[in-house]
């Protein structure tokens, strides 16, 4: 396992590397696809103290891949950190993502397909229905006996406008056995701050950080639509390309009622690899 | 024979008119409010040399490091892009991508490195 993780690292440190303007969110999708061939590797942590519960660090690896145009499709390893308790996989998640309209219209719509196989994760990559401090109690060797098998659908829109995106997010997802469908969104807005790019290489230029305001939470379920006893969150992000192109990202999370969590910290480090498959093929570099 | 043709019909309509759309058809879809679009940078050398570097982080990889063009994807130093296409019709392009041609749709980046990166390829007719 070892020897692997040590070829991973070899190999992704002789790839070329692009500027990935990402934008700095870490649950909204924006309607933004991945560029046909290349590879998006990123890896997103949280970190946070529920009232009564332990301190946990929920995490992803992403493995995110233009297939088209129009297509991107998404393949997540979850796991987490809980103080005073145990480390543990929680699982892996399949997304694709499809833009149905192939032009830039004032709001694009995407659909968000994604099936998840978890168990015990406290990623917090959404949070839908009545989602809230009471799942953060139970014990990670309790919690992981009870299986997730789920299909969550997004609608995406977003839109870019004089350098602001603006992007939401409406969530219904479904537990394969017997729950009901749930409920959830996610908005957010960001710029870069500044729009045009330098004529000079530059490590802490303007354009090469981007900042927004991202806010999201549960709607309850099919049998009790609404805000009562759900978690709600907002907060700043901010991201930052480094001159390699590997992205960095920071948001502090603010719950917004008694069944959030009171403070979330999210971070994230992402890049790109250009063209990834041609590299394995002959002539490839 | 003879009644595979009204099969065969639609198929070699259908791939002449993708091979139609290879050779630039997008410009026919250009708009003629975005055709006559004029660019805020035209000639700057500041905005070349920061489309450049826009172009090699974003546009190299498919277009080559000079927009040469690579084996599957054209060079933006063809006639079709440095005299046909006006900066209006390539600023179009770069926002609404050519999707099912593989031409992704680069609205994420802000307008003013759009019309950078068209300064820098445009450019290249001079040279």
């Amino acid at each position: 396992m070892r020897n692997l993780a040590v070829c991973l690292l070899l190999f992704f440190l002789h790839v070329v590397y692009v500027s990935a303007q990402e934008r700095p969110y870490f649950v909204t999708y924006s309607h933004e696809m991945e560029e046909p061939g290349n590879l998006d590797i990123e890896f997103f942590g949280v970190d946070g103290k529920p009232a009564a519960a332990n301190r946990f660090v929920g995490s992803n690896l992403e493995f995110e891949y233009g297939v088209k145009a129009w297509w991107t499709s998404e393949f997540y390893l979850d796991g987490q950190i809980t103080q005073h308790d145990s480390t543990i996989f929680t699982g892996y998640r399949w997304e694709n993502r499809f833009r149905p309209l192939l032009r830039e219209h004032w709001i694009n719509p995407v659909i968000y397909v994604e099936f998840e196989n978890t168990s015990a994760d406290k990623a917090l990559r959404e949070v839908v229905g009545h989602d809230g401090v009471p799942d953060f109690a139970t014990l990670n060797s309790i919690a992981r006996q009870d299986k997730e098998r789920e299909i969550e659908t997004k609608l995406i829109l977003g839109s870019n406008f004089r350098g602001w995106n603006l992007s939401e997010n409406i969530i219904a997802e479904k537990n394969l056995s017997n729950d009901p469908w749930e409920f959830g969104y996610a908005l957010a807005a960001s710029r870069p701050l500044k729009l045009a790019a330098n004529a000079y290489d530059c490590t802490f230029c303007p354009e090469k950080f981007q900042a927004g305001v991202e806010m999201y939470g549960g709607l309850g379920d099919r049998y009790s639509f609404g805000t009562r006893l759900t978690s709600q969150y907002l907060g700043p992000t901010v991201n930052w390309t480094a001159p390699n192109g590997t992205t960095f990202s920071f948001s502090p999370q603010f719950g917004l009622n008694d069944y959030s969590i009171p403070r979330l910290y999210r971070f994230g480090i992402s890049y790109e690899i250009e063209q990834f498959l041609s590299r394995f093929r002959r002539g490839g570099n | 024979m003879i009644r595979k043709i009204p099969l065969l019909l639609p198929i070699l309509f259908s791939t002449a008119f993708v091979l139609a759309l290879a050779d630039g058809a997008w410009l026919t879809k250009v708009p003629s409010r975005d055709h006559a679009r004029l660019n805020p940078y035209q000639g700057q050398p500041d905005a070349i040399a920061a489309g450049r570097r826009i172009f090699l982080d974003h546009c190299s990889k498919c277009h080559g490091e000079n927009a040469e063009g690579t084996k599957k994807r054209p060079a933006l130093t063809s006639q079709r892009v440095q005299q046909q296409a006006t900066v209006g019709d390539l600023h179009w392009l770069l926002v609404n991508g050519n999707m099912k041609k593989g031409m992704p749709s680069w609205a994420k980046l802000p307008d003013p490195q759009i019309w950078q990166v068209i300064t820098y390829v445009k450019s290249l007719h001079d040279n």
